[in-house]
């Protein structure tokens, strides 16, 4: 227990170390939550009358935040089949990187699904035994519990290995094998099961088509683990930590996958409703080519459809994917893309036009945008804050001391250029 | 009043009274002790779902709601929770041949059913459809505005809840806030409702109407005599939806809703499903009658039909 709490107190002790560049982001990350906590407070004080949103399209940018966010927690489960079930050690090193993004991830869908709902002081009535869950009836029921199961199964996960790594032990794998073979399968189902939330609506064409299901996974696959490669070569660059190349491109093989399989069956879903030209094309016209003169999205969804193909193409080439320079221009373009295609171009096409055919046109206000910042802020605190006690666990410069109790820390600067770092290694 | 024997077979019954009543106790402790407004919010807080309060409970729970809304509107405000009436099961019928589309029925709704003036909520929609198009809501027009109606080449069709016998606004939702009545009206529980209109999502008929604001309701407008699922005066953030004047049907058998008798021309038509003699009987039986959506199985009580 003794031993717990002084790895706990190294920990906080870790994280409110570091370089100036390392404060400056943190403070800046702050400022933009207190803007999130404002905004917020605004909104309650007033209803979500300041949203955008009205009874024709009742869920809007902050749900629209929400499901993108559940596509990138993947980036955990496409690092963890390689490392964990074909031991691949380049991505072993650093599958909890993945984890914790998931984390970090799971963290900003909950808090943006607490955001858009109208009785945040009700929550407790969605806990099962205190209120009523209606499980298994409700989709949204589902996913309260496949979320939070994730998120806790990521959490245990990555605290275990840093713990463990810290003590410079194996973890124990009755323990951990089977927790990480869970974690593929809840991966898949978080995706799963947001999908079908909106599959199921029979009053939504636009939702109602079994791909949708195939084409969360398969977009899901992209925008996570794109973050994940710009994230590993600056944490190559600014830590210790040493990422091989061939893990960046062998994840950067499965995008170019994952990207083929999302625009073919995007590509099957067009062609469905485009030829056969039934009244339930009007939501996709709609997103493609406006309707009656209604046409907010259209430069949206066509920006997200050219980025998307120009970096199926770059990930594909084996030369563009394995010159960092058009692979991070890729890896923009994808998180932008599925951003769009998977954000609002998913959620607000369900709604227009609406069940009685009338066209409401959504564009969020100031203070959807400035509490969806906020909420990206806090997650990326949450993230830098686990990076932080990660990477020197990682590298050897946080672990147990020789009497099995005090930590030791070597690194107190986080956020610096590596070759210092060496240096410094070196000089010691 | 529900009660074990009359109680809906699918509704929970957890035992969290007791803790409850503790965790009541330590926040009320933290409020002003002996103040009597603290005391009236932690048990607003901590109300169980309608379904699941028992005889007393719920006469404290009326109780509480009377004196919050006379002291809010300065009036006193009845409000009951009459239960269904044996051997009824309640249908409508809209006569699409009469209707002009005057929408004296959606103010007469309003009036009745206390709806919020601002914002405007409106539980009855009214399309503006052309005779060659037929039924093409793609092509229908809710923003008509005419010195006369009807206009020439257009009929109309209100469209309101459909009160569903496969309800999918019940089946989503996360926490059971809605639910369908033995009589057959679904309503919603506004004190249990999280508000994150996912039923919103799921209405194929557009007949579910979110609180955005608080409802700006003026106290020179408010119907006194209310019903706990029916027309009560709504919370901020919660979803509401016609119920077929609940607060009317049930507490006085055989009256009509305020849109049946807010329609100058007859095209509105309501009663017992269960009875052969009933009106809506003699319609279905006698008249060409057409359901809205009807490939989606959600089996409507509510029957347009073509009386000439």
């Amino acid at each position: 227990m003794r031993k717990i709490w002084e790895f706990f107190k190294g920990t906080l002790f870790l994280v409110s170390k570091g370089s100036r560049a390392y404060y400056a982001w943190m403070v800046s990350l702050l400022i933009l939550m207190a803007v999130g906590v404002a905004a917020y407070a605004y909104q309650l004080q007033n209803g979500l009358i300041v949203t955008a949103m009205r009874d024709e399209v009742s869920w809007g940018f902050y749900i629209s935040n929400f499901t993108f966010l559940v596509g990138v927690a993947a980036a955990a489960v496409l690092l963890v089949i390689p490392a964990y079930v074909y031991k691949w050690k380049p991505i072993k090193e650093i599958a909890v990187l993945g984890e914790m993004l998931a984390v970090s991830a799971m963290v900003m869908c909950l808090l943006f699904v607490t955001v858009d709902i109208g009785r945040p002081d009700r929550f407790w009535h969605l806990i099962p035994k205190f209120g009523i869950l209606n499980f298994p009836q409700s989709l949204l029921a589902w996913d309260v519990v496949v979320l939070n199961t994730y998120l806790i199964l990521n959490l245990v996960i990555a605290v275990y290995i840093c713990y463990k790594h810290y003590n410079r032990e194996e973890p124990n794998p009755n323990f951990f094998n089977p927790m990480i073979l869970f974690s593929i399968p809840a991966a898949v189902s978080i995706h799963t099961v947001t999908a079908f939330l909106y599959n199921g609506l029979a009053a939504r064409p636009f939702w109602n088509a079994s791909i949708l299901a195939p084409r969360f996974l398969a977009s899901a696959f992209c925008s996570g683990p794109a973050f994940m490669i710009i994230l590993f070569q600056v944490i190559r660059k600014y830590t210790r930590i040493d990422i091989k190349n061939e893990a960046v491109f062998k994840v950067a093989e499965l995008i170019a996958y994952s990207m083929f399989i999302n625009l073919f069956l995007l590509g099957a879903e067009v062609f469905k409703e485009f030829y056969s030209d039934t009244i339930h094309l009007a939501p996709m016209h709609y997103l493609f080519f406006g309707l009656k003169g209604h046409s907010n999205l259209v430069p949206y969804i066509w920006t997200a459809m050219i980025f998307n193909v120009t970096a199926f193409f770059l990930f594909l080439i084996p030369q563009t994917r394995e010159n960092f320079v058009t692979l991070n221009i890729g890896c923009v373009l994808i998180f932008v893309g599925v951003y769009i295609e998977k954000g609002m171009g998913l959620v607000i096409p369900g709604l227009v036009p609406d069940v009685l055919g009338e066209i409401y046109e959504y564009a969020p206000t100031g203070t959807e945008l400035l509490l969806a910042l906020g909420i990206w802020a806090t997650g990326f605190f949450i993230y830098t804050l686990l990076l932080r006690v990660a990477i020197p666990i990682l590298t050897g410069e946080f672990y147990v001391g020789d009497d099995g109790v005090k930590p030791v820390i070597v690194d107190t600067e986080f956020i610096r250029k590596a070759d210092a770092l060496a240096e410094q290694s070196y000089r010691d | 009043m529900p009660n074990e024997g009359t109680r809906d077979a699918h509704a929970h019954r957890m035992s969290r009274r007791k803790m409850m009543k503790g965790a009541a106790a330590v926040l009320g402790a933290l409020a002003i002790p002996a103040a009597d407004a603290p005391a009236s919010v932690w048990e607003a807080f901590f109300q169980k779902n309608f379904r699941e309060l028992s005889k007393p409970e719920l006469e404290k729970v009326l109780a509480r709601l009377e004196k919050e809304y006379g002291k809010r509107y300065g009036k006193a405000v009845k409000v009951k929770a009459t239960p269904p009436i044996e051997g009824v099961l309640y249908g409508y019928g809209l006569d699409l041949s009469r209707c002009i589309g005057c929408r004296r029925c959606v103010y007469g709704c309003v009036q009745e059913n206390n709806q919020s003036r601002d914002p405007q909520i409106h539980w009855i929609r009214v399309l503006q459809l052309s005779k060659e198009r037929g039924v093409d809501l793609e092509e229908a027009e809710q923003y008509y505005n005419p010195a006369k109606v009807p206009e020439k080449g257009h009929f109309y069709m209100p469209v309101q809840c459909h009160q569903c016998e496969n309800p999918p606004c019940v089946k989503v939702c996360p926490v059971q806030a809605t639910w369908k009545e033995r009589d057959g009206i679904t309503v919603v529980d506004y004190n249990w409702c999280i508000g994150c209109r996912y039923c919103m999502a799921a209405c194929p008929y557009g007949a579910r109407h979110f609180n955005w604001k608080k409802p700006g309701l003026p106290a020179a407008d408010l119907v006194t005599e209310t019903h706990y699922l029916g027309n009560r005066p709504r919370p901020v953030g919660v979803v509401e939806k016609c119920t077929f004047c609940i607060q009317r049907v049930r507490n006085t058998p055989g009256r009509y809703t305020a849109c049946v008798e807010a329609c100058p021309v007859g095209a509105r038509k309501f009663g017992n499903l269960l009875d052969p003699e009933g009106e809506i009987r003699y319609l279905i039986e006698n008249k060409r009658v057409f359901i809205l959506k009807e490939d989606l199985n959600t089996r409507p009580k509510f029957y347009y039909f073509y009386a000439t």
